[in-house]
């Protein structure tokens, strides 16, 4: 497996859009800092383009690169190796790659203005934690979403949907629902509503830092032991960690059967 | 008059400061009780306390008289009553640390209680395990300054206010602390007067709280970590200069809650991480200016009736709202503020964006209406339907618009 993911993540670190990924972060972080100067207002800034922007690249890198090593897989198919570690071994390889750019690409600019001697090293830490998870989510789920279909024009079409309805579609419904049953008490289902999508998992951990004021003035009190407390970002870390795990093995259990 | 009569009058009027004299309390003097000291002394001696642990309880005070005590003069009331009680004119009370007051559900027992007294000095004293701290009822012309009240409330109905006052005019209260009681400072029906540079803290329910009091002022004052912040109340010509309101969180807490005010102002003052910054209710006529509104919840909450309030040359940055309304009527003004999340542009450079902004969102709008829906905050779909209602209101007051946002930061 350690060769295979060897393979796929030397190939990808070779790909010209590797570099231009790890050049955006680069840039924008840069940019970002110049600006402002200003370390805890770039992380929040950042906070709010991580959330919307790494799972659309793992989506669109996940999807686009199975499919163009689909001829490669099938070669390693005909070999003596476990069908299993194939298919994770590329897809970690994906995942390592599209982190790495992230972090490198966030953690230069931010080495250069000096994290390690502010107190905002833990709010850095949480940023890139959320980005690293949210990229191997997303790259799971295409995967998934390419080894169910073997048209490339209709995987790319539900790849896109699938980031688009995460990102847009699920909140507006639940908006939605809230707004029709607004007679109800709904904090429980809020929260678990929430829970269920893993970017409104990472948009949960940054209201925790930067709308806590906000958040502290609805009544509930399950929303005042969840955001009052620490257990907030304890659960939130949790449940992203359930969100990387489920798209993984049902990626396993379907690469099981996956006939070329 | 005859020469002799008026040679008479100048000896006595010289003589009459002399007859002022100065008796020590302490536990070796001729004088070890503070109640025979102040029952021995004539009006307008000087009583000084040495340190140590007096037993005092409601003692009044009925002369023109000044008490001082020295560092560790300890006045201990015991846990029955009123400590100290000033019943005259020009009583002055200085560097004292008194401590148990009675408690009582029916009287409001304090460690220093004034009742109708003119010029009365109450300085540099330290107040803690009380009832009520300082108490003043229908007095004039008084000071409060510099002193120190502790508490360790828990609960509002069992705990007394830190400084109290009742139907008072032109009293003076600066640089005070006071913290862990129910209100910080209290006033009700008090005219005239000024409150300025004191830090009021950790209280369980209002840092201050004003009730039906008329001309006053309050300046440089911090209010911190109080259980429902600032509330002003019922009260007209009121002036509120460089405070500081910080983090005061809950679900029923404001930076400043402003009830029934008419013609004040509220103009340089700090508004940091509130879950409400300022609650407008029933207001008219209230300048707001040049304040700073950084990192709450809702820096502005406009409820109904208020009218012709005027908002200018303010900071709005980073809050997660920066107005809300409850309704589409507006007859209040926003014009000439910095709003951190403008984003229009200034072609003509006349420091003045050229895209009017619109500080009412529509997701305000929508959490006014259900709360839960605050988890969805800074999610893109939110953007997104913000945005078409920023094209066209439908739901948020039309004509509630900054014309003329600043595109830099006031200082």
């Amino acid at each position: 497996m350690i060769k295979i993911l060897k393979y796929s993540f030397s190939d990808l670190m070779r790909s010209r859009w590797s570099f231009i990924y790890l050049g955006f972060y680069l840039i924008l972080g840069f940019v970002l800092l110049f600006l402002n100067n200003d370390l805890s207002k770039g992380i929040i800034t950042l906070m709010n383009v991580i959330v919307v922007l790494t799972p659309m690249i793992g989506t669109i890198f996940g999807v686009m690169y199975f499919y163009n090593s689909r001829e490669f897989t099938e070669l390693l198919l005909a070999q003596p190796v476990k069908r299993s570690v194939i298919f994770l071994g590329q897809y970690l390889g994906i995942s390592l790659s599209l982190s790495l750019s992230l972090i490198i690409g966030l953690g230069l600019p931010f080495l250069a203005y000096g994290i390690f001697r502010s107190g905002e090293i833990a709010n850095f830490i949480m940023l890139l934690i959320s980005g690293t998870c949210l990229t191997f989510i997303f790259v799971a789920l295409s995967i998934n979403i390419a080894l169910f279909n073997s048209n490339k024009i209709k995987g790319f079409g539900y790849a896109i949907l699938m980031w688009l309805f995460f990102a847009v579609i699920y909140d507006a419904l639940i908006l939605l629902s809230m707004i029709v049953f607004e007679d109800y008490p709904l904090d429980n289902y809020a929260l678990v509503a929430s829970f269920l999508n893993p970017i409104d998992l990472s948009r949960i951990l940054i209201l925790l830092k930067l709308d806590i004021s906000a958040l502290l003035g609805y009544t509930g009190a399950l929303f005042q032991r969840f955001f009052g407390t620490s257990s907030g970002l304890l659960y939130s870390l949790l449940m992203l960690t359930c969100w990387v795990a489920i798209p993984v093995m049902l990626l396993l259990n379907r690469s099981r059967s996956k006939d070329f | 008059m005859s020469t002799r009569a008026f040679m008479a009058l100048f000896w006595l009027m010289a003589w009459i400061p002399g007859i002022s004299t100065e008796i020590t309390v302490c536990d070796e003097c001729s004088i070890s009780s503070i109640a025979v000291a102040v029952e021995e002394a004539n009006a307008g001696d000087t009583i000084r306390v040495s340190a140590g642990h007096y037993t005092v309880e409601n003692l009044g005070i009925t002369k023109p008289m000044t008490l001082i005590g020295e560092p560790g003069a300890i006045l201990d009331g015991a846990n029955t009553s009123y400590v100290l009680r000033l019943l005259s004119d020009s009583i002055t009370i200085a560097g004292f640390e008194i401590t148990n007051s009675g408690r009582s559900y029916t009287k409001d027992y304090a460690a220093i209680y004034v009742y109708d007294s003119k010029m009365v000095q109450v300085i540099e004293n330290t107040v803690h395990d009380s009832f009520f701290g300082i108490l003043m009822e229908k007095a004039t012309q008084s000071v409060i300054r510099g002193n120190k009240v502790m508490g360790t409330a828990t609960r509002e109905d069992q705990s007394g206010n830190g400084i109290h006052l009742w139907h008072c005019e032109e009293i003076e209260i600066t640089n005070n602390e006071v913290f862990g009681m129910r209100d910080g400072i209290y006033l009700e029906f008090v005219d005239e007067s000024r409150i300025s540079r004191n830090y009021s803290h950790n209280n369980v329910r209002y840092g201050l709280h004003f009730m039906f009091s008329n001309h006053d002022t309050y300046t440089d004052n911090t209010f911190q970590h109080n259980g429902a912040g600032v509330a002003v109340m019922f009260s007209k010509w009121i002036r509120m200069e460089r405070n500081r309101f910080e983090e005061n969180w809950g679900t029923a807490s404001y930076g400043l809650l402003l009830k029934e005010i008419y013609d004040g102002e509220v103009l340089d003052n700090t508004f940091t991480e509130n879950t409400l910054g300022i609650f407008v209710d029933g207001s008219a006529r209230v300048n707001y200016s040049h304040n700073n509104f950084l990192q709450n919840g809702w820096a502005v909450k406009v409820s109904g009736g208020c009218y012709a309030n005027v908002f200018t040359g303010n900071n709005f940055i980073g809050n997660s709202f920066d107005i809300s309304y409850n309704s589409r009527m507006n007859d209040n003004t926003f014009n000439g503020n910095f709003w951190s999340s403008y984003s229009g542009y200034d072609l003509d450079k006349n420091g003045m964006g050229d895209v009017p902004y619109r500080p009412v969102k529509l997701f305000s709008y929508i959490v006014n209406r259900t709360p839960e829906t605050i988890v969805l905050l800074r999610s893109l779909f939110v953007d997104m339907i913000n945005f078409s209602e920023k094209v066209s209101p439908a739901f948020t007051p039309d004509d509630l618009i900054d014309d003329s946002p600043s595109m830099k930061r006031f200082k």
